[in-house]
């Protein structure tokens, strides 16, 4: 925080040396190398490596706030996931796992984000999409691809690495023929409507046993083919002794990684472009946009299509890293935590989206059991705490408080975008204005209940 | 008194006639439909039962001898979603908001009534309980309970965010359903009732023959059970009860005003938030009088049973006409023997390979998309041009 407001508070008077100058390399590279030590040093599964894990993960959203040179945050971000997390993650898989957990629920909330933040269509069958890529790549790779035709078999696991654009090109499909029909709806309709085609997909998916088995119904697809390791004669040359399920684990978080790369990269370029104003246009007011001559239903099927395209890749990936899917995987709660981390992040931010999908995706797997297993150990000391009250238990009550919560009093997000800050208080200022243009307005196009 | 003197004092004094004529007026418009979309699917499934009967001979009997128990569990199911329905209605109405947590005020309605019989069979009172009794006694109190948790759901989660933009309060609706599954299923895991509450009943004696179809040599019977008997009629009663209230009463007049425009009826002395939390009140009230019925009638309520009947409700509401109460009815009439139907006779038509229960739902949520294609407004809503 550099800008030098009046009403400077103390926390940011505390950060903003931080931040910029040369203290601000110090402090990175501190903050990050003393988190490294402690992670690397201490590989155990218990709540204070949770802590420095969380650490951990924020010292990047620290180094991108930070004024410093980019090459310096790049190699900063580069040094700790690139390496010191997966090297820990050789230590101790359990939090490599979180954290490529955490990688393809940031894809997905920036896919939704875009659908969301960047265009204003609530979207809450968003999983749908995610569920259409997992099941292309689960069917084709599994002996259920024989149960369809008999004269297929199951495609070669090196397949994996085109059907991630297949996966693509799958959710880019759906999400232009749920698109089209129901983009004229306001908001709260397509909300429904999205909810609808969500829980459509879920009941083909249970259903779609008979005639043909094409989704083994409630029963779920297992054994779901992994790709075959390249380079794993390299990385054994490396040094690293481990075996086969520890070099998928490596495997699939540089995987994720990448792709989480290419996503934030084509995200950011498409928010700063022609098609990113369109869609802010279309967000704000979409009558003014359409007479501005910006192409309503083009530009809104394009969000639906681009952030389906996100959650169609990530259902591959998923589906070969979970090994076993099933209908169930992709219900509504699903599609609701995605959006959960959409909006406690900040609508239409990057960084927000990111920093929401990583604090909910620790808080389901690993505060929250964490809490659980200390409340369990209380019990048995005998503190009377009823038995059935598990946090774990509790996460939609908690999305569900958090939701109200934000709405009320952070309807912005943690992280809000720049831009959409300054409208909102613009719009603070103009309220009763505007407020009252629209009731004129709705008086004239009313005709009655 | 809900309405401020001036409102009060302008109001004229209908005749009996009148009033009769305005709260009954949409029962015979109901009457049309229930008539015309039973016949229509009816006509439907017969035709494609005569077009599929060369190659399988026995189908057209298959059809004729379940059409009339269909008719009837398509009323019944249509009487289920027009009151749920008819909260959606309500609130949006006045709101131009969909109370997206209305669904969960209706599982908490069931779950109400679940308590409720627990209460009365541990007392060892159930027995010597009349079934009218207990069922008015059930409904009341859901309905009472409902109302209020309502009023106070839209106290915290909407009234803030009144003025906010659109998307906001329907987060905070969102968050507010996945708030009341989560405390309702603590509630209930953690007391007698147990997750799946099951509901204890008196002794609503045998179910009613209505009449023996006869078809061919065989003969069955056409059923309508007591259960489903009070559901029907509990649910007319509380359609007419809400025309009543709403076309009627000075009441329902501050709830029309409100509706048409806030500032101007507050103006006029309309205590808005008085209005909009009677709304909620009285949709919430609606909404745990179905889900009490629904339980008595299904035997069992869990915390999760209301995502499904309150999404089809939507969709009721929708075909209706949104904001329009015949219109809730209706859609939610014409849903319901739609749902029956694919039920009935999906599995029959493709001889066996698709389960016509499963794929109801998928049939509700078709209906729901096609609409909004071609008719956003309803069968009985009045198109509105968008908002500028």
């Amino acid at each position: 925080m550099t800008t030098s407001t009046s009403a400077q508070s103390l926390w940011q008077r505390v950060t903003a040396p931080l931040s910029s100058g040369p203290t601000a390399y110090a402090f990175l590279t501190f903050y990050v190398v003393v988190c490294s030590v402690l992670l690397l040093t201490n590989p155990r599964t218990e709540l204070s490596t949770d802590i420095v894990f969380v650490l951990f993960m924020l010292s990047m959203l620290v180094a991108y706030r930070s004024r410093v040179s980019a090459w310096f945050k790049v190699t900063l971000g580069a040094i700790a996931l690139g390496i010191v997390l997966p090297y820990f993650g050789t230590l101790n898989p359990f939090y490599i796992d979180v954290a490529t957990q955490a990688g393809i629920f940031t894809a997905l909330a920036l896919g939704l984000n875009v659908v969301v933040g960047f265009a204003g269509l609530l979207d809450l069958g968003y999983v749908a999409f995610f569920a259409v890529g997992a099941y292309a790549w689960a069917i084709f790779s599994t002996p259920q691809i024989s149960n369809i035709n008999p004269a297929w078999s199951p495609v070669d696991p090196i397949m994996f690495y085109p059907f991630l654009v297949i996966g693509l090109i799958l959710g880019l499909i759906t999400g232009v023929l749920l698109g089209l029909p129901v983009l004229r709806l306001r908001g709260d309709y397509l909300a429904i409507v999205t909810l609808g085609f969500g829980e459509v997909i879920r009941v083909v998916a249970n259903n779609l046993d008979r005639p043909i088995n094409v989704t083994n119904g409630s029963q779920g697809i297992r054994d779901i083919e992994r790709p075959p390791l390249i380079l794993v004669d390299l990385v054994r040359n490396l040094g690293v002794q481990a075996d086969d399920n520890r070099l998928y684990q490596l495997f699939f978080y540089y995987l994720v990684l990448i792709i989480l790369l290419l996503t934030v990269i084509v995200v950011a370029h498409l928010k700063n472009s022609r098609i990113g104003r369109a869609w802010e246009a279309i967000r704000e007011d979409e009558v003014a946009a359409v007479a501005q001559g910006i192409p309503r239903v083009r530009m809104k099927l394009l969000a639906f299509a681009i952030g389906a395209s996100f959650a169609g890749v990530m259902g591959v990936v998923f589906a070969a890293k979970q090994l076993f899917i099933n209908p169930p995987t992709f219900d509504l709660l699903r599609s609701i935590n995605i959006l959960v981390m959409v909006i406690l992040g900040g609508m239409g931010s990057i960084p927000g989206t990111m920093l929401g999908a990583i604090i909910v995706t620790m808080l389901d797997l690993q505060i929250l059991p964490r809490t659980a297993a200390v409340i369990r150990e209380a019990q048995a000391a005998g503190l009377p705490i009823p038995r059935q009250f598990d946090p774990t238990q509790y996460q939609r009550l908690f999305f569900g408080l958090l939701l109200v919560v934000m709405m009320i009093f952070r309807p912005e997000g943690l992280w809000p975008d720049e831009r959409r800050r300054e409208e909102q208080h613009e719009v603070e200022i103009g309220e009763e204005e505007l407020e009252a243009d629209k009731t004129v307005a709705s008086t004239s196009a009313d005709t009655g209940r | 008194m809900a309405v401020d003197a001036t409102v009060a004092s302008t109001t004229a004094r209908r005749s009996l006639g009148e009033v009769l004529g305005v709260v009954l007026g949409p029962i015979g418009q109901l009457l049309a439909f229930i008539v015309g979309s039973a016949a229509s699917l009816a006509l439907i499934v017969v035709v494609l039962a005569l077009v599929l009967s060369p190659g399988q001979p026995d189908i057209m009997q298959r059809v004729v001898i379940i059409l009339p128990q269909v008719i009837i569990d398509g009323l019944v199911r249509g009487f289920l979603f027009a009151t749920i329905a008819l909260g959606y209605t309500m609130v949006y109405g006045v709101l131009e908001f969909i109370n997206f947590a209305h669904g969960e005020i209706f599982m908490i309605g069931g779950v109400i009534g679940a308590t409720v019989s627990l209460l009365l069979v541990n007392s060892g009172t159930m027995a010597s309980i009349p079934p009218l009794v207990f069922v008015l006694l059930v409904v009341l109190i859901a309905m009472a309970f409902c109302g209020m948790l309502a009023v106070t759901v839209e106290r915290i989660a909407y009234r803030p965010l009144r003025n906010a933009p659109r998307l906001v309060p329907l987060i905070s609706a969102i968050g507010m359903s996945l708030i009341l599954q989560d405390l309702a299923r603590l509630v209930m895991t953690n007391s007698p009732l147990g997750f799946n509450a099951r509901y204890q009943t008196p002794d609503f004696g045998q179910p009613l023959r209505l009449f023996e179809m006869q078809v061919g040599e065989r003969s069955v019977p056409v059923i309508l059970s007591p259960r489903d008997l009070i559901f029907i009629v509990a649910a007319t009663i509380m359609l007419i009860v809400l025309n009543y209230i709403v076309n009627v009463t000075k009441l329902g007049k501050a709830i029309r005003a409100t509706a048409q425009d806030m500032p101007t009826a507050s103006l006029m002395g309309v205590d808005v938030n008085r209005i909009i939390a009677l709304t909620f009140l009285i949709g919430g009230a609606l909404g745990g009088a179905a889900g009490a019925l629904f339980g008595l009638r299904i035997g069992t309520v869990n915390p999760y049973m209301g995502l499904i009947p309150g999404l089809k409700a939507f969709t009721a509401a929708v075909l209706g006409g949104i904001g329009n109460i015949t219109g809730a009815m209706v859609g939610g009439i014409v849903l319901g023997f739609l749902e029956a139907f694919v039920a009935a006779y999906l599995a029959i038509f493709t001889g066996g390979n698709f389960s016509g229960a499963a794929y109801a739902d998928i049939a509700a949520f078709s209906i729901l998309i096609l609409l909004l294609i071609f008719r956003p407004s309803g069968l009985l809503g009045e198109a509105t041009t968008q908002k500028v």
